[in-house]
């Protein structure tokens, strides 16, 4: 077994910050759990940008370019992965936690029998080569994991490293996708593209989220309008969603999503076990809400107790102003 | 039509859960347990499916402890016809792996058409069991479905993906885990309640589901815990009053933690 294999997942012509995250980590991991440092690039028209991922430190990119690659169905992926697996034996393959990411480590791990430690926000040499840390419980407890056979796969969690460039270039290579009929089984026949420009919760480094406080659905415009000159993603707490103010795929929390952003703002959210394990393995946390008794005070690292009809357009048009 | 639907019993999401520090597994005896919020929606799909005359059988399916059951009839009382749980000493500490093994092993028995599951548990949150299961059961899978309609042998899914929503077909039989966004999971009536505890509830051990034991428990487990931290928990910052600059501080705050 040798070398590091990151599946860094294309987005326009780049490709998702979480790839870039994991390349640049996977730096570090190499002097200690060796080398080669490769990714796998796969999608459909996605071979002009695969030498970008040089300068993050990839010393070879497996390039795919099929119709099949660009459904944002995972088991074309999961057919050439494991090819590229049977070839080159790579003792550890690392994913970013997007949907598609998750969809194909799951099923690439179970067809080669491989162990999955998921939701990964730190990577270190320990154990029998890697050492996954996993935040449980919404960051109640760390649980350090490690692979009991190769290969090692991760999902690692958007925002958990910084994504740098090191100034290398990569080495290309083609590779000619054998996609089986099982993995074409299920086709996409039709694709709605999100509206350009917005950001997934998961990937966000800032995140304004609304919750109860805002009183009625159309009042998440100011929300929204923070969060547009932030350039943030959108949250919501799940009074907000089960009221129908905003959309489920924005829920926070237990039942919502778990998020790791550098900055989150709750706006009238007020702090409820239920929505805390959700966020506060955030860096740093902002709270505006007219109740000084909000739980979300007792661990928010700056609090406001006013009303966010009142601060949050000033600190939108305060953010605006500075950036001129 | 048959459908399994996967199910299983998790914490009290609102109870606050402990870790126990030597076998590095879920303290399993504290507290109110229930069943996944998740699941619901995959449960309420799939009576909805045999309410409209497409499936003539729900079936749960599940792999826990085997006082799970109590939690689980939950899903016998919003209307699923049976419940079959594998309970085993020996498969405790299953990781994904283990676990789509013995729902897989399970699902050749019932021979369902269409297998639903809810996104992810409440617990382990990785979402990954409806990609391993279509793997490892050898059927079509679809994750995230937003809905799904039934037609023929076909199963037609609108499908939250990380930049829309796609529509996606498959041939049944198919794995299908499903969002939240799909319906509105019913209360259970008071005469579901008292019924389902009439309903067929079939606990099996490994060897009775014929299931090896070496794919499952600590045994089949690919990964192992050498660790459970508990980090400090977070503290209060500073919280001020607005006077008309709480907006002002919340900048200089920002421009100090060098965010903006």
């Amino acid at each position: 077994m040798a070398g590091i294999l990151v599946v860094a997942e294309p987005q326009g012509t780049g490709f998702r910050r979480v790839g870039l995250e994991i390349l640049s980590k996977a730096r570090d991991l190499k002097g200690s759990i060796g080398g080669p440092l490769a990714a796998y690039v796969g999608g459909s028209g996605v071979a002009d940008s695969a030498s970008q991922l040089g300068a993050y430190g990839a010393e070879k990119v497996f390039v795919a370019d099929h119709e099949a690659l660009g459904s944002g169905l995972a088991a074309p992926h999961v057919d050439v992965i494991a090819k590229l697996q049977q070839e080159n034996d790579f003792s550890a393959i690392l994913f970013g936690g997007t949907s598609l990411g998750r969809d194909t480590a799951a099923a690439l791990a179970a067809r080669l029998g491989a162990g999955l430690n998921s939701d990964s926000t730190d990577l270190a040499p320990g154990g029998s080569g890697l050492l996954a840390t996993r935040p449980a419980f919404g960051g109640q407890n760390l649980v350090q994991s490690t692979w009991t056979g190769g290969p090692q796969i991760a999902l690692v969690r958007p925002n958990s490293f910084q994504a740098s460039e090191s100034g290398g270039s990569a080495e290309v290579v083609a590779v000619s996708p054998e996609i089986s009929e099982a993995a074409q089984r299920a086709k996409v026949t039709a694709r709605k593209p999100a509206e350009a420009g917005k950001i997934s919760l998961e990937e966000a480094s800032i995140i304004v989220s609304g919750g109860r406080g805002l009183g009625a659905p159309e009042n998440f415009a100011v929300v929204e309008a923070l969060a547009a000159s932030l350039g943030a993603a959108v949250g919501a707490s799940r009074a907000a969603v089960d009221a129908g103010w905003y959309p489920h795929p924005n829920q926070v929390g237990q039942t919502g999503k778990t998020v790791s952003p550098n900055l989150y703002i709750a706006c009238g959210i007020s702090g409820a076990v239920q929505h805390k394990v959700g966020m506060q393995t955030s860096d740093v946390i902002v709270a505006i809400n007219k109740d000084e008794e909000a739980p979300i005070f007792q661990f928010a690292d700056f609090g406001v107790v006013g009303d966010l009809f009142e601060v949050l357009p000033k600190l939108t048009e305060l953010i605006n102003q500075r950036k001129g | 039509m048959k459908i399994a639907v996967c199910v299983k019993e998790v914490p009290d999401t609102t109870a606050e859960k402990r870790i126990d520090p030597s076998t590095f597994r879920l303290v399993r005896d504290e507290g109110d347990r229930m069943l996944n919020e998740f699941d619901k929606y995959a449960v309420e799909e799939a009576i909805r499916l045999k309410e409209a005359g497409t499936a003539d059988e729900v079936i749960l399916i599940s792999l826990g402890p085997d006082k799970a059951v109590e939690s689980l009839r939950q899903g016998l009382a919003m209307g699923a016809d049976r419940l079959v749980l594998v309970s085993d000493p020996a498969a405790a500490g299953s990781d994904y792996l283990g676990t789509a093994n013995a729902l897989a092993k399970v699902l050749d028995e019932t021979g369902a058409d269409l297998v639903l599951l809810g996104s992810e548990a409440t617990d382990a949150r990785s979402g990954v069991m409806a990609a391993a299961l279509g793997e490892v059961s050898g059927r079509a899978w679809i994750t995230s479905a937003n809905s799904l309609a039934v037609n023929g042998s076909t199963i037609t899914v609108e499908r939250q993906s990380d930049d829309g929503v796609d529509t996606v077909e498959a041939p049944l039989p198919a794995v299908v885990s499903v969002t939240k966004a799909i319906n509105e999971p019913r209360y259970p009536s008071l005469k579901g309640i008292m019924g389902a505890k009439k309903k067929p509830q079939d606990v099996k051990s490994l060897a009775e589901a014929g299931i090896d034991a070496s794919s499952v428990g600590e045994q089949g487990a690919k990964t192992k815990v050498l660790g459970v931290e508990t980090p400090p928990a977070r503290t209060a910052g500073q919280v001020v009053k607005d006077e008309g600059n709480g907006a002002q501080q919340i900048l200089d705050f920002l421009i100090d933690k060098k965010i903006v």
